[in-house]
C-alpha cells in the first residue's frame, strides 16, 4: 500500500474537521465546510489553501539562466530578480512536462514552484539537464506554501499592494514569509513560502486574521470559473502548448526543448483548441466526457457564481470561436453548451 | 445542513436510500449519509414521469459539485411525480432529506419487495460496518 504524505498543517486540517482526501501521493483537504460556501469567501472576503503539496525546485548557478532559457517556454531574460513569471516546461513535441511558476530570486538564483504530481518529474528533468555551473535542487521539504486568495486578503494580512508576478520578503505576524504576488484563483491575493517548521504559526495566524480555510475543491472550481488549467486535466504531456491555448506562455524567438513543433503549429495552426463553454441546458459537464462531432471535456464543474454548469474542452478548431454552440454527451445524453471567451466569471457580472 | 438521522418508519436499501410506503405507492429518497457523503447537491437529473424504476437500478443521478451518484431504486414501479423542488433547489436533500427532499413517488408493481428492504436499526448497521 502507498504511504500518502501529509504537510505540516495536516493536524490542524484534522481539527478543523477537513475531509481529508489523497491527491498526488499527499492526503490533502479537499473541504472543509463545503466547497461552495468556501469559493464564495474566496470571490467575497478572503481564504487560504494549504498548498505545502507543491513542489519547490532551486537552480543556481552562473549557467542558471541558460539552464532555464533552453527547458522553459517563457524569455527567462524578461525576469529581474523580484520577478515572477507563468512558463512551461515542454517536451520534444512542444507537450507540456508542467506548468509552473519562475522566480527570479537574485541574479544567479531561481526558483521554480511546480505542480505537486509532477514536481518529481521535473526535477528529475531539470537535473538530466543540468549544466556545467548550474546546481537544481529540490528543496520541496524545506518549505511549507500558503495561497492567501480573495478582495480583502491584503488587506486582511496588513500587506500592501504589489505588481502581480513580482516578489518580496515580508512578514505576517512575526513569521517571516516569501510574499508572492500570485494565484489561481482569479482574485487579488499572495502565496506565502514559509519554512516548514514555521508553518504551523503561520497558518494560525491567517486564520486568526479572519481568512476562511479553503480546501482543494474550492480551489479547482474557483480556477475553473477563471479558466486557468489544470495539468493532467487540461494540459499535458501529449497537447502541444499552442493548441492549449498558452502561445502567451511560449517565447518563439527563443531556443527552448519543442520550439520547432511549437513554431511550426504556430503557422499551420493547430487542429483542435482548448476553449472555455458553459452550459445552457441543465447539465454539469466532467473530464473525459465527449464533445458530439469530435473533443473531449478536459474539466467541468457546477459554476457556484454562475449557478451553471461550465467547462473547457477540446474542440476542432473550426468550432472553437466564442458564440458557436457545442454538445456534450453527459452519460448518454446530449446536453447543449455554448463557447465563450476567458474567462467565464468576471467580478462585474 | 440536517443533523444526521435515520427516521424508523421508512425502509431502507444498502445503497442509502429509503422508501416510505402508503398503500399502492411509495415516496423514494437518498439518506443523511448518501447526502453528507456527496455534499452540497447542485443538479438531480429526474426520471421521465410514467417511467418504469426497478429494484436495485438507477433510476436517476445526483450531482455535487466534486461527484455524481446514481439514484438506486429499493422498490420496482411507475414513476407518478418527480420533486420539482429538488430539480430546482438540489440542496433541499441536503436540508431535509426525508421531507421536502424526497425524490420520486412510484406506484409500486411488486409490492412484496419491501419485505427484502432493511429497517432503521439493520440500515444503521450497514453504515457501521462499512
Amino acid at each position: 500500500m502507498q504511504t500518502l504524505r501529509r504537510t505540516p498543517l495536516h493536524d490542524r486540517h484534522v481539527a478543523l474537521g477537513a475531509r481529508m482526501v489523497p491527491f498526488a501521493g499527499w492526503e490533502m483537504p479537499v473541504q472543509y465546510e463545503g466547497v461552495i460556501p468556501e469559493h464564495k469567501s474566496v470571490r467575497s472576503d478572503a481564504g487560504v489553501f494549504d498548498v505545502s503539496h507543491m513542489g519547490e525546485i532551486e537552480i543556481e548557478g552562473p549557467t542558471a539562466r541558460d539552464l532555464l532559457q533552453a527547458t522553459l517556454s517563457n524569455d527567462v531574460d524578461r525576469l529581474e530578480p523580484g520577478d515572477a513569471q507563468y512558463t512551461l516546461v515542454t517536451n520534444e513535441g512542444g507537450g507540456i512536462v508542467d506548468d509552473v511558476i519562475l522566480y527570479r530570486l537574485d541574479g544567479h538564483r531561481y526558483l521554480i514552484v511546480a505542480n505537486a504530481s509532477n514536481a518529481a518529474a521535473v526535477f528529475e528533468w531539470l537535473k538530466a539537464r543540468e549544466l556545467r555551473g548550474s546546481d537544481v535542487r529540490d528543496v520541496s521539504d524545506d518549505f511549507a506554501l500558503l495561497a492567501v486568495q480573495g478582495p480583502r486578503a491584503l488587506e486582511r494580512l496588513g500587506l500592501g499592494g504589489a505588481r502581480p508576478f513580482t516578489w518580496a520578503m515580508g512578514e505576517v505576524d512575526g513569521v517571516e514569509v516569501m510574499v508572492n504576488r500570485t494565484g489561481y484563483t482569479g482574485e487579488e491575493g499572495v502565496e506565502l513560502a514559509c519554512m516548514a517548521d514555521e508553518a504551523g504559526r503561520l497558518w494560525d495566524a491567517v486564520l486568526g486574521r479572519g481568512v476562511v480555510p479553503c480546501g482543494l475543491g474550492a480551489r479547482d472550481t474557483l480556477r475553473l470559473e477563471v479558466c486557468y488549467p489544470l495539468h493532467g486535466n487540461d494540459i499535458g504531456p501529449d497537447r502541444d502548448a499552442i493548441s492549449s491555448g498558452l502561445g502567451w506562455a511560449c517565447a518563439l524567438d527563443t531556443e527552448f526543448t519543442g520550439v520547432e513543433r511549437l513554431r511550426a503549429t504556430k503557422a499551420d495552426g493547430p487542429a483542435e483548441k482548448l476553449v472555455p463553454f458553459v452550459m445552457t441546458e441543465k447539465a454539469i459537464p466532467r473530464h473525459g466526457m465527449p464533445v458530439v462531432g469530435g473533443g473531449e471535456v478536459t474539466s467541468g464543474t457546477m459554476s457556484p457564481m454562475l449557478e451553471v454548469g461550465i467547462g473547457m474542452a477540446y474542440v476542432p478548431a473550426g468550432s472553437a470561436k466564442a458564440g458557436t454552440e457545442l454538445v456534450i454527451d453527459v452519460r448518454g445524453k446530449e446536453r447543449r453548451g455554448v463557447v465563450r471567451k476567458k474567462p467565464l466569471y468576471t467580478k462585474e457580472q | 445542513m440536517a443533523s444526521e438521522s435515520y427516521p424508523e418508519d421508512l425502509l431502507y436499501h444498502s445503497e442509502h436510500d429509503w422508501a416510505r410506503i402508503d398503500g399502492d405507492e411509495a415516496v423514494l429518497g437518498v439518506t443523511w449519509f448518501a447526502q453528507d457523503a456527496l455534499g452540497e447537491l447542485v443538479h438531480y437529473e429526474a426520471p421521465d414521469l410514467g417511467s418504469s424504476v426497478s429494484k436495485d437500478a438507477s433510476y436517476g443521478e445526483v450531482e455535487s459539485v466534486k461527484a455524481v451518484s446514481d439514484l438506486i431504486s429499493p422498490l420496482s414501479g411507475e414513476v407518478l411525480e418527480v420533486n420539482q423542488t429538488v430539480v430546482d433547489a438540489p440542496e433541499t436533500v441536503n436540508e431535509d432529506p426525508y421531507g421536502d427532499g424526497w425524490l420520486i413517488r412510484i406506484r409500486l408493481s411488486s409490492p412484496g419487495e419491501k419485505d427484502e428492504l432493511l429497517s432503521a436499526d439493520q440500515y444503521r448497521k450497514v453504515l457501521e460496518d462499512a
